[in-house]
């Protein structure tokens, strides 16, 4: 695999062999964080184009049901606080995994998984209860926009959820290494992000959308 | 997310991720964790009071009200929880953050503000004002 060139300075001497390519530094981590700010920043692109199309298409009811007949506030605030939970426990298995405590680690990822399980359940069961009263994707611009961005983001929170799960067997399997350091610092990134632009879901979406 | 990476340090494989990503600067404290939660708690709590206790009897200024609360918990977001700086990568994240917010910037205020003005400027059509309120 090496690119190794051997080199004596006799014939038949000690032969001494060097890498010409230096395999470690690409496992580093120094620049993976960087990369995955960039991509989260391009995710945050995506995120913006699906909020400015609800900041347009969001008051076309096309004569349909409007924010207000069909949000549940007291439901959406539980969403936010499971969210919230989720990330201060995702702190706590970051802090723990500084300490190397493979168990306490684990454990609090867990917990976050919960959360976050938690999370998309409250919000699967909101999308159910929209359908089933008449409000699908179809019925208005705003409802196609609507879902669109809510959608998108609960399938992120599915995606790290699957990511967290994955990250929970191989810390399990291979222990603390840097490797599944520079994994958990990752995903902490996303989960974190994710919640960030759930702020604006909330506040742009759901506490905008009823006001009168 | 290290201040200094040290790329030719010869312990890269051991140190270059434990102790390379600074422990104040990479991960936080207990100290920050909680604090940005007490504060994303008390930003998240006052504006869904103000909706759903129906505080303010201006729409528009509780609107207003909201996206501050909002801007202000996504800092808090961004410095207790993501730790961002402008010192980690060498400020290459710093960077990347401002072009993309400024980017972010242009594509909502640009579609709003021409999706509006076609709106209000746009003719009249039957069906529209039957579904006017």
């Amino acid at each position: 695999m090496d690119q190794a060139h051997a080199h004596s300075p006799v014939p038949g001497g000690p032969v001494n062999f060097y890498v010409t390519e230096e395999h470690e530094h690409v496992h580093s981590g120094a620049g993976t964080m960087l990369g995955f700010w960039i991509y989260l920043m391009s995710d945050c692109l995506i995120f913006a184009v699906l909020f400015a199309t609800y900041g347009v298409l969001g008051r076309n009811y096309a004569a349909g049901p409007g924010p207000a007949d069909l949000f549940d506030l007291s439901l959406v605030a539980l969403n936010t606080s499971m969210l919230l939970f989720s990330s201060i426990t995702y702190g706590f298995a970051m802090l723990l995994m500084e300490r190397n405590r493979k168990a306490a680690t684990l454990f609090w990822l867990g917990v976050t998984g919960l959360f976050g399980l938690a999370f998309l359940g409250i919000e699967l069961y909101e999308f159910s209860h929209l359908i089933h009263a008449g409000a699908t994707p179809q019925r208005s611009a705003f409802l196609s926009s609507f879902f669109a961005l809510v959608g998108t983001h609960g399938l992120h929170v599915t995606f790290g959820i699957i990511w967290l799960v994955v990250l929970m067997v191989q810390v399990a399997q291979r222990g603390l290494v840097p490797e599944n350091k520079r994994r958990l610092m990752c995903l902490s990134l996303f989960w974190h992000f994710l919640d960030v632009i759930w702020i604006g879901v909330f506040s742009f979406v759901y506490l905008i959308g009823v006001l009168p | 997310m290290s201040a200094q990476p040290a790329p030719h340090s010869g312990d890269v494989h051991g140190h270059g991720v434990v102790h390379g990503h600074g422990e104040e600067a990479g991960h936080g404290s207990l100290k920050g964790y909680v604090t940005g939660f007490l504060l994303s708690v008390i930003l998240t709590a006052i504006p869904f009071w103000l909706v759903m206790g129906e505080v303010i009897a201006d729409s528009r200024v509780t609107a207003f009200v909201i996206m501050g609360f909002a801007v202000v918990q996504i800092v808090v977001h961004m410095v207790y929880f993501l730790h961002m700086n402008s010192r980690s990568e060498g400020g290459w994240t710093m960077l990347a953050l401002i072009f993309t917010l400024v980017i972010v910037v242009i594509t909502l205020a640009g579609s709003l503000w021409v999706m509006y003005h076609m709106n209000t400027n746009m003719m009249p059509m039957p069906h529209d004002m039957r579904s006017m309120p």
